[in-house]
């Protein structure tokens, strides 16, 4: 651990926030990251990630557990935080009446070490719009013109929150480019977004919030490998679900019904695969609409948000079913660091 | 980290550069702040025609020059400021300034310097004016004067903080700031002297925010404050300033309500 890119530059632990309302939009979550790593949060509207990157921005304090930002709380110790941070937050900011080039040279002003605004506007592609007001730019350029302000600076640590929210495909991917130049170039990236190939295809690591908790956590092949794999059919007319091979035997952990439309949902893809057809080429029997995929990020994280939502409704108060699940993610990612 | 570090007084250079191009583009605060201080001294000169400012020792110039600042201080500062800080909530800019280096107090200070310079730029002006036009005596105390203008700034932007606190919109804060414009308008000495009220009114009206700024400008003025009108005016001027800073740090808020 003694290696620089094992240094954990964000430590979340037991972190909580509690609303004035009396709302817990955070409910204990624990993760770190380290240098150089992007990691993205994600979840649905509302499971808490704004939340979460407001107290690792230090914009306001915990109401529980304990943020260290290179080695800083973020909020008590401010001033050896923000020269190293830059921060994108989820919605402008900018003053409507202000051009482009003047925003970045007030930002500029209030930021060590800054870039020359004009370097800043051609890394993100705004060099054209630089004497356009703010309130005339669209929604993607505004996007564009906030991670400008974020790079000013050269942050070891940049925040952003939902970065490619309202861009074009090719924004995205510009976007998406810019961040994996700046990890090359050592920046630690923590990124909210609820596009799932934007979380598969950019992060190291991830974890996705549910509910204000953590209901998985690691590499999006580690997180994508803990769930089902899944085959579709339809079966012809005159067979039922009975009069295939044993499920459990095929190495089915569950399975669903629709009409005829059958989902089959199994850890052992191959084999179950492998039974099934073969049962189908013996029964002479064509199987429509076949469809075998492994599992994706999207299966994952749907499935995760309706197995959070059951044990919820069903028995437990406070979601200890999903703590214990989030531990046990934790130790995939001590593995990971070990390795 | 490289490169020069930022300190709060460029951060709040930058910050007030910016606020200034802003004042500029904006023609609705520009004419309130600009024009209505300058026009309303020359309505409470009409005024002195039909009042008997003799009865209670005042000339016309110790009325109105004082009030000048005042109306300086209402339009050009306070009122302007409430429009500043409530739009740049709305508009995220206040959240988006707290997430880098600048501290809470220089994002409301350095939003404060361009208003602040016009309200001391126009009080400079207006009182220039009226010592020449009124063919007023040099001051007597001009320490008085200026303590009290730079206190009445003070004042002004944070009362003006803790106004926006509670309006929601642009909109909003032209009927927000009224009470804080009336009051001052009629209690605070600036359109006629609360020596005309009877006495417990009167001494009401001295703990007003802005009485003591109009007393210790005219006081510096006419030369004529005793000692313990003077300390009590600064008392009142710094209870409200001090009330004012604590109440922003309590209660102001730094994002819309939602």
């Amino acid at each position: 651990m003694t290696a620089n890119e094992h240094e954990h530059v964000i430590e979340v632990t037991g972190l909580r926030r509690v609303y004035g309302g009396g709302f817990e939009a955070v409910r204990g979550i624990t993760f770190s990251v380290g240098r150089g790593e992007i990691f993205a949060l994600l979840g649905t509207n509302g499971a808490g990630k704004t939340s979460t990157v407001e107290l690792l921005e230090g914009l306001a304090p915990p109401s529980g557990g304990r943020v260290r930002v290179l080695g800083h709380d973020p909020f008590a110790e401010r001033a050896a935080v923000r020269p190293r941070t830059g921060v994108m937050l989820q919605e402008g900011g900018f003053p409507s009446d202000l051009t482009v080039a003047e925003t970045t040279r007030m930002w500029a002003g209030c930021v060590s070490g800054a870039r020359p605004p004009a370097e800043v506007l051609e890394r993100v592609g705004l060099t054209t719009k630089s004497r356009v007001r703010v309130k005339q730019l669209s929604g993607g350029e505004r996007r564009r013109l906030d991670l400008a302000l974020a790079l000013l600076g050269d942050p070891e640590v940049l925040f952003l929150d939902e970065p490619t929210t309202g861009l074009d495909a090719e924004g995205r991917r510009d976007t998406w480019e810019l961040v994996r130049r700046l990890r090359e170039a050592g920046t630690t990236v923590l990124l909210t977004t609820h596009y799932l190939e934007e979380a598969e295809g950019l992060a190291d690591r991830l974890a996705i919030l549910h509910d204000g908790e953590i209901a998985a956590a690691g590499t999006p092949a580690e997180v994508t490998a803990a769930q089902p794999s899944r085959i579709s059919f339809e079966l012809p007319e005159g067979y039922h679900l009975g009069d295939l091979p044993p499920l459990g035997e095929m190495g089915v952990c569950g399975h669903e019904t629709d009409g005829r439309l059958v989902r089959l949902h199994t850890r052992h893809l191959q084999r179950a695969a492998t039974r099934l057809l073969v049962w189908a080429e013996g029964a002479g029997v064509e199987l429509g609409r076949l469809d075998v995929r492994s599992a994706s990020l999207e299966e994952a994280f749907l499935g995760i948000a309706r197995e959070a939502s059951a044990s919820r409704s069903t028995a437990e108060p406070s979601g200890t079913h999903k703590t214990h699940k989030a531990r046990g993610t934790r130790q995939a990612e001590k593995k990971e660091y070990a390795a | 980290m490289s490169g020069t570090m930022t300190t709060p007084a460029s951060r709040m250079a930058a910050l007030a550069r910016a606020e200034l191009t802003l004042f500029g583009r904006n023609r609705g605060t520009l004419v309130a702040a600009l024009l209505v201080p300058l026009i309303l001294p020359f309505s409470v000169y009409s005024f002195t025609t039909d009042m008997d400012l003799d009865q209670v020792g005042f000339t016309p110039g110790a009325l109105i020059l004082p009030a000048a600042v005042g109306f300086a201080l209402l339009f050009a500062v306070y009122s302007a400021l409430v429009a500043v800080y409530t739009s740049r909530r709305e508009e995220l800019v206040l959240k988006r300034l707290r997430t880098g280096e600048l501290r809470d107090h220089e994002i409301l200070a350095g939003s404060a310097l361009p208003a602040a310079a016009t309200g001391l730029g126009q009080s400079v002006l207006l009182v220039t004016g009226c010592a020449v036009l009124l063919d007023m005596p040099a001051p007597r105390a001009p320490h008085l004067a200026v303590l009290g203008l730079l206190l009445g700034l003070v004042m002004c932007a944070a009362l003006a903080a803790c106004t926006s606190a509670f309006t929601r919109t642009v909109e909003a804060a032209q009927v927000t700031t009224l009470p804080v414009v009336m009051v001052s308008l009629l209690g605070s000495g600036m359109t006629f002297p609360l020596q005309m009220l009877p006495d417990t009114a009167a001494s009401v009206c001295e703990l007003l925010p802005l009485t003591p700024v109009i007393t210790l400008v005219r006081g510096g003025w006419t030369g004529d404050l005793t000692a313990s009108e003077t300390v009590s005016a600064l008392i009142v001027a710094l209870a409200w300033t001090a009330g004012g800073v604590f109440a922003v740090r309590r209660w102001f808020r730094w994002e819309p309500r939602r």
